[in-house]
């Protein structure tokens, strides 16, 4: 039994404290809140206004991007629109994608997509939220571009041979989401039930959609 | 055909936004996709000229050499134009 014995280190359900974060503020921390004093200071913005800011980015989540997938495999027309312009049609269905351009790929019979940034953390967060830790990892972007067959099949995802491996490193001014295929047996189902079925890892390539109940 | 490009294997210092992984490798343009601002410049607050940006297409072997995964697996990157020389 791991838990049976006590440790003064660790919380009464077992694990760990988390140490306190008794480290000096490094040079960027410091850069960051002197603009953002000065900027309150100076009139230019308030606090209330960066909270808010800070509420709206960590109130998106991958739905907005499930919308445009199940959209786009229930709508031909608008499927070729997004592939054609990704940011129009994410515009098109009310959702904002910001100023870099959105680029959307597609997995086929043959082809899977998946979507990395080896130089630091590009995501389409307005689409899909914040990026999860593991996306920012060192082993995450320097493995995806190696071994992604390898990194795939830790997710979960296993290709065969005869599917080609498509790895979009995210370098500039794009931003990438992944059209995963539908599922096989989700025929019957709406949109909203469809998009239900479009998980965030799907969108990145590291995984697939559900499978319909 | 598609076009052949090889990005170049120049080590300047600074912010580059051409990964060192790619830089003398060969590939294939993919699609053009315009002109953006310089990241180059861009980083120490300049606006920056604007450069084309090109999707390259390399294949796992012309990155890894013998030891890709899958020879036949290709990585995409977003590559500026004066990162990129036209192979004959």
């Amino acid at each position: 039994m791991p838990h049976d014995h006590h440790h003064e280190h660790l919380s009464p359900s077992g694990h760990p404290y988390r140490p306190d974060d008794d480290v000096p503020l490094t040079y960027w921390q410091t850069m960051e809140i002197a603009m953002r004093e000065l900027l309150i200071e100076k009139g230019v913005t308030t606090a209330a206004e960066i909270a808010q800011q800070i509420g709206a980015m960590d109130a998106r989540s991958p739905a907005d991007g499930a919308a445009v997938v199940a959209r786009a495999w229930v709508d031909p027309d608008f499927k070729a629109r997004l592939m054609a312009d990704g940011s129009a049609a994410c515009r098109e269905m009310g959702f904002e994608p910001g100023a870099l351009r959105l680029l959307v790929v597609e997995n086929t019979a043959d082809t899977h997509n998946v979507v990395v940034c080896t130089l630091c953390s590009c995501y389409p967060r307005n689409l899909l939220g914040l990026p999860p830790d593991w996306y920012k990892s060192r082993a995450y972007r320097a493995r995806t571009v190696k071994e992604p067959r390898k990194v795939l099949a830790e997710f979960g995802v296993e290709l065969p041979d005869d599917i080609t491996v498509r790895v979009h490193d995210s370098t500039a001014d794009m931003r990438y989401l992944v059209l995963p295929a539908r599922p096989a047996g989700s025929d019957g189902l709406d949109e909203a039930a469809l998009a239900a079925l479009v998980t965030r890892d799907s969108m990145i390539g590291t995984g697939l959609p559900r499978p319909p109940e | 055909m598609a076009e052949r490009v090889r990005v170049r294997t120049r080590m300047p210092p600074g912010h580059v936004r051409a990964p060192a992984y790619l830089r003398g490798k060969t590939g294939e343009i993919e699609r053009p996709l315009g002109a953006f601002g310089n990241p180059e410049e861009q980083a120490y607050g300049r606006f920056g000229d604007m450069r084309a940006l090109y999707r390259v297409r390399f294949t796992m072997a012309e990155i890894w050499g013998d030891s890709a995964e899958r020879p036949e697996d290709t990585l995409d990157a977003e590559i500026y134009e004066h990162w990129l020389e036209r192979v004959e």
